[in-house]
C-alpha cells in the first residue's frame, strides 16, 4: 500500500487481518518517533521508519520483540521514491512477521545500513545497491555484487537503459592481506569461477597462510541471468511458473514451483483443492529427494575427489526419482508442474502402476541409506575430514539468516513445512531433523535424515491418493484466465525449499504482471556465512565446508 | 550389502591363479583375437591415410573439461554417471583442467561476467578443440534471453561445433550430440568460422566513445576487457 497519500491506512482494516499473533499496536509503541507511518501488506504489518532511524528500529525488533530473523531485504523504486523493505520473523515462531518499510527520496537514495543489526543484511543490502540503486550509510562494503563492478547504471531501476553497451573487465585479483605481513607471507588463492569443487560459477577468493585459510571472500554474479526480470515480465497465470524450476536446479523444482505458487495464491485469494495439495507434497517431497541425493553425491565428490561409487550410486539412485517425477511431469527436471490453484494434472494412468513405482523406490530407500552409511558416514576417513571442521554456531547461523539443513545441523529447530504450514504437511507424520554436532558431518547427516522423512511424507501421501474417492479428485480450482490482483498489495511467503527458506516478495500494480518480484534465495543467505566456518581452517576443509552448504548457484545469483 | 560374511571366491581356495600366465606363455595370447583381428586374416597390417587414421584417434578417444555452469550441468552429470555413461563413447572422463581437455560442453547461461572467463578457459584449452553446445541458453540464450545480464548465446564468445536443444536436453540428446561431434571429428570436419562479437582486448585498444571515456579512470590500459552489447547481438 502507498503510504504517504493515504495516513488513514491502519484504520481502514482489510478483511483478512495479516496479524497472526502479533500485537503490532505494542510494536508501533516500541519503535517510537521512528515510525512515520504505518501499512498493511497481506502477510505482516509494515512500519514506515525514518531513512536515518533504520538500526533503531531493526535492533529494538530484535533485542526486545524478538525478531531475530531478518528473512529477506527487497529494494524497489516506485514513481516518487526509493523504498527499503525488510522482512522480519522469528525463528521460533515464523508466523510471527513484520516488516520495516524504509522510503528515500528519489533524487538522494541514501538509507542507514541494517548491516550492524543483522549481519545478513550486508549482502542483501549489496544487491538492493547493485540492482536498484538505493545507498546504505555506513555499509562496511557498498560495492556491486551480482553485476561486473564496471557496470553502468542499476537494472531493476525505472530509468535503466538495456541496450547501452558495457564493458566487463578480466583483472587479476589482488591479495586483501598483502601488506598485513604480522605473522606470515599471505597467497592469494583463486578458487573458481570453474573450477570442480565450487559447484558451478562461483568464485572464492582465498587467502592462505601456509595452509591455513586467512580470509574468504566469495565472488557471486556469475550466474545472475536476471530472473527476478523474467518474473517481473510474466503474467501471474502461466508465464512466471517455468522460471522457479531454473532457480534451485538441483531437481528442487517443483518446491520452487510452490514458492510461487504459494505467494500468487495469496495475493489472488485462491484456495487449492485438497487432492491437489496432497499431489503437491508428495511430488515437492520427491524433489526434496533427489535434490539431498545431488548434495551428498557431490559432497562426497568433493570429499573423496573421483567419481567413485558414492557420486554414481547417488546419481543412480536420482535416475529412479527422475523417472517417477518424468512419469508424473512429463519432464526429468524442469518439471513446470504446479499451476496456480493445483497442478497441471493427476497422476498418470494407470495409477496403480505408478503408485507400484514409488512404493517400490520407497521400499528400497532404507537398504540405500544404509549403504550410504556404510560407505560415507562410518568411513573413518570421512569423519577426520568433516567432523569438526567448519563449524557453524548456531547464533551466528542466525546471525546470517542461515536456514534449512544448515540451520538444522546447527540445532536450529526451523522447519517452515511445520513452523508455518502450507500444503498437507500438517496432517502428516512426519519429524523435523536436528542435530547438534554443527559441522559438516550433521549437514550431511542431516540431509541424509530428511531423505528417510520425505519418504515417509511421501508414503503418506500415496496411501491418501490411493483411496481418493475418483469423483473427488480435484486437480485444480477454478481460476481465472488473467488475474489482475488489486493495484499497491504486497505479499512475501516463503516456503521450505531443499536448501532453506525460500521467499518470494510480490508487490502488484493492477496489471497482469508483478510490479516487483523480489526472490529470497537461501543459498545466497547460507553462502554469506562462509568466512565465519572456513576461516581459521586448512583449505581442504573450506571445500569440505563449501560443498556441505549445498549451494546452487543459479539460486544464488537468480 | 552383507559385512558378516566375506566374498566366497576369495576364500574358496589357496591355490595360486595361473590362467592369466598361462594365456601369456602360450603361443597366441586369445585375449587379443578379436573379430577385428579375424577379419584382416593373417596380415595384421592396414592401409590408411595418416590424417584419417589420426581423426579417427581423435574422434574415438575424447576427453571432456568439467565444466558446470547451470541446470544443463546437472544432465550433464547425469550423462556422465552410470545408466547414460558417455564413457561407452569413448568420450567420458571429465578433465578438471582446460589444459587437458579436448571437448569443452557449454551447459547453461552465459552472462556477461562469465563470457571473459569462458573465452580464458576456451584459450586455454590444446588445439585441436571442439565446442558443444548444450541446450538453448548456451544455443541462444533461451528462456533468459531478454535478461540485461545475458550473451546470447555461447556463439558469441566462442566457435561451436554442435548444438543440443532442449531445456535441458535430455542425456540421450546430449550422447547424440557428442556422437554427432565424433562422427564430424572421424570426417575431420571442424566447426565453422563463425562471428564472434565478443573478443578479449586490452582496455587501451578499446575505440574511445563515451563510456571509455567514462570508465577510463577506472580500469587500466593494459586490463583486458570485453564490450557486452545485449541490444546489438542477434
Amino acid at each position: 500500500m502507498s503510504q504517504t497519500e493515504e495516513p488513514a491506512d491502519g484504520e481502514a482494516e482489510p478483511e483478512e487481518s495479516p496479524a497472526r499473533g502479533v500485537d503490532y499496536d505494542a510494536i508501533e509503541g516500541l519503535l517510537g518517533d521512528a515510525v512515520v507511518s504505518r501499512e498493511t501488506h497481506r502477510n505482516a504489518e509494515g512500519f514506515v521508519v525514518r531513512a536515518d532511524r533504520v538500526q533503531d528500529a531493526l535492533s529494538s525488533l530484535k533485542e526486545e520483540a524478538g525478531f531475530d530473523h531478518l528473512s529477506n531485504v527487497t529494494a524497489q523504486e516506485y514513481a516518487d521514491r526509493f523504498e527499503s523493505i525488510y522482512h522480519l520473523k522469528k525463528y521460533d515462531d515464523p508466523t510471527e512477521e513484520v516488516s520495516v518499510v524504509v522510503p528515500t527520496p528519489r533524487d538522494r537514495p541514501v538509507s542507514q545500513s541494517a548491516e550492524p543489526v543483522f549481519r545478513t543484511a550486508d549482502w542483501h543490502e549489496r544487491e538492493a545497491y547493485d540492482l536498484v540503486g538505493i545507498e546504505y550509510d555506513e555499509h562496511p562494503d557498498l560495492r556491486r555484487i551480482l553485476l561486473p563492478e564496471t557496470w553502468q547504471g542499476h537494472p531493476l531501476g525505472r530509468d535503466y537503459n538495456q541496450d547501452k553497451p558495457q564493458i566487463v573487465t578480466f583483472e587479476e585479483h589482488e591479495n586483501p592481506l598483502a601488506d598485513d605481513h604480522r605473522d606470515a607471507d599471505t597467497m592469494l588463492v583463486n578458487i573458481g569461477p570453474h573450477h570442480p569443487a565450487t559447484h558451478g560459477v562461483l568464485h572464492l577468493k582465498a587467502v592462505l597462510d601456509g595452509e591455513t585459510v586467512a580470509d574468504v571472500e566469495s565472488d557471486i554474479g556469475y550466474l545472475h541471468r536476471c530472473e527476478e526480470q523474467m518474473a517481473q515480465s510474466g503474467t501471474y497465470r502461466h508465464q512466471i511458473m517455468p522460471y522457479p524450476d531454473r532457480w534451485d536446479y538441483g531437481s528442487a523444482g517443483i518446491l520452487n514451483e510452490w514458492a510461487y505458487a504459494r505467494v500468487a495464491e495469496d495475493l489472488n485469494d485462491i484456495e487449492v483443492p485438497e487432492y491437489a495439495q496432497v499431489v503437491r507434497t508428495m511430488s515437492a517431497e520427491l524433489c526434496r529427494i533427489a535434490a539431498h541425493l545431488l548434495a551428498l553425491g557431490t559432497f562426497c565428490l568433493d570429499i573423496y575427489g573421483d567419481f567413485t561409487a558414492i557420486f554414481m550410486y547417488a546419481m543412480r539412485d536420482r535416475e529412479v526419482v527422475q523417472n517417477i517425477l518424468e512419469d508424473l511431469t512429463g519432464q526429468r527436471m524442469m518439471f513446470n508442474y504446479l499451476r496456480l490453484g493445483g497442478v497441471v494434472w493427476d497422476v498418470p494412468e494407470p495409477r496403480e502402476e505408478f503408485f507400484a513405482q514409488v512404493r517400490e523406490f520407497l521400499a528400497d530407500l532404507p537398504n540405500r541409506i544404509d549403504e550410504y552409511h556404510d560407505l560415507i558416514t562410518e568411513n573413518e576417513l570421512f569423519q577426520l575430514r568433516t567432523v569438526d571442521t567448519g563449524v557453524l554456531e548456531p547464533e551466528t547461523a542466525k546471525e546470517y539468516g542461515v536456514t534449512g539443513p544448515v540451520a538444522r545441523a546447527s540445532g536450529i529447530d526451523y522447519d517452515l513445512r511445520r513452523d508455518d504450514p502450507y500444503g498437507y504437511y500438517e496432517h502428516l507424520d512426519w519429524d523435523v531433523i536436528t542435530d547438534d554436532g554443527k559441522d559438516n558431518y550433521s549437514r550431511l547427516l542431516v540431509r541424509m535424515r530428511e531423505v528417510e522423512q520425505s519418504a515417509r511424507i511421501i508414503e503418506q501421501c500415496v496411501d491418501l491418493l490411493e483411496d481418493w474417492d475418483e469423483e473427488e479428485r480435484e486437480i485444480q480450482a477454478n481460476v481465472p484466465r488473467t488475474l489482475n490482483p488489486e493495484p499497491d498489495a504486497e505479499v512475501y511467503r516463503a516456503v521450505e525449499g531443499a536448501k532453506g527458506e525460500l521467499g518470494i516478495y510480490i508487490r502488484s500494480d493492477g496489471t497482469d504482471t508483478p510490479a516487483r518480484f523480489k526472490i529470497r534465495s537461501p543459498c545466497f543467505s547460507n553462502l554469506q556465512a562462509l568466512p565465519e566456518m572456513a576461516e581459521g581452517e586448512y583449505v581442504p576443509d573450506l571445500i569440505a565446508t563449501l560443498g556441505s552448504l549445498d549451494i546452487i548457484l543459479g539460486e544464488v545469483d537468480r | 550389502m552383507s559385512r558378516e560374511k566375506p566374498r566366497d571366491d576369495i576364500i574358496d581356495t589357496t591355490a595360486p591363479q595361473t590362467k592369466t600366465r598361462e594365456d601369456r606363455m602360450s603361443e597366441v595370447d586369445s585375449r587379443f583375437n578379436s573379430t577385428l583381428r579375424e577379419a584382416f586374416g593373417s596380415t595384421p597390417f592396414i592401409l590408411t591415410k595418416f590424417d584419417s587414421f589420426m581423426n579417427w584417434v581423435r574422434g574415438s578417444s575424447m576427453f571432456m573439461l568439467q565444466f558446470g555452469i547451470a541446470c544443463c550441468s546437472i544432465e550433464m552429470m547425469h550423462t556422465y554417471a552410470v545408466k547414460h555413461d558417455l564413457d561407452r563413447f569413448g568420450s567420458g572422463v571429465p578433465r578438471a583442467s582446460p589444459r587437458q581437455a579436448d571437448v569443452m560442453i557449454v551447459p547453461g547461461t552465459i552472462v556477461s561476467k562469465f563470457a571473459p572467463r569462458m573465452k580464458r578457459v576456451y584459450d586455454q584449452m590444446p588445439e585441436p578443440k571442439f565446442v558443444v553446445n548444450m541446450g538453448s541458453c548456451s544455443t541462444s540464450g533461451g528462456p533468459f534471453q531478454q535478461g540485461y545480464n545475458v550473451v546470447k548465446g555461447t556463439e558469441e564468445v566462442i566457435p561451436v561445433d554442435i548444438h543440443i536443444p532442449g531445456c535441458p536436453p535430455r542425456p540421450e540428446a546430449l550422447v547424440y550430440g557428442i556422437a554427432k561431434l565424433q562422427e564430424r571429428v572421424r570426417n575431420g570436419e571442424t566447426s565453422p568460422v563463425t562471428v564472434k562479437p565478443y573478443e578479449l582486448e586490452q582496455f587501451g585498444d578499446l575505440e574511445t566513445d563515451e563510456l571509455v571515456e567514462k570508465l577510463a579512470d577506472d580500469i587500466d590500459e593494459e586490463s583486458l576487457v570485453m564490450r557486452y552489447n545485449w541490444a546489438d547481438s542477434p
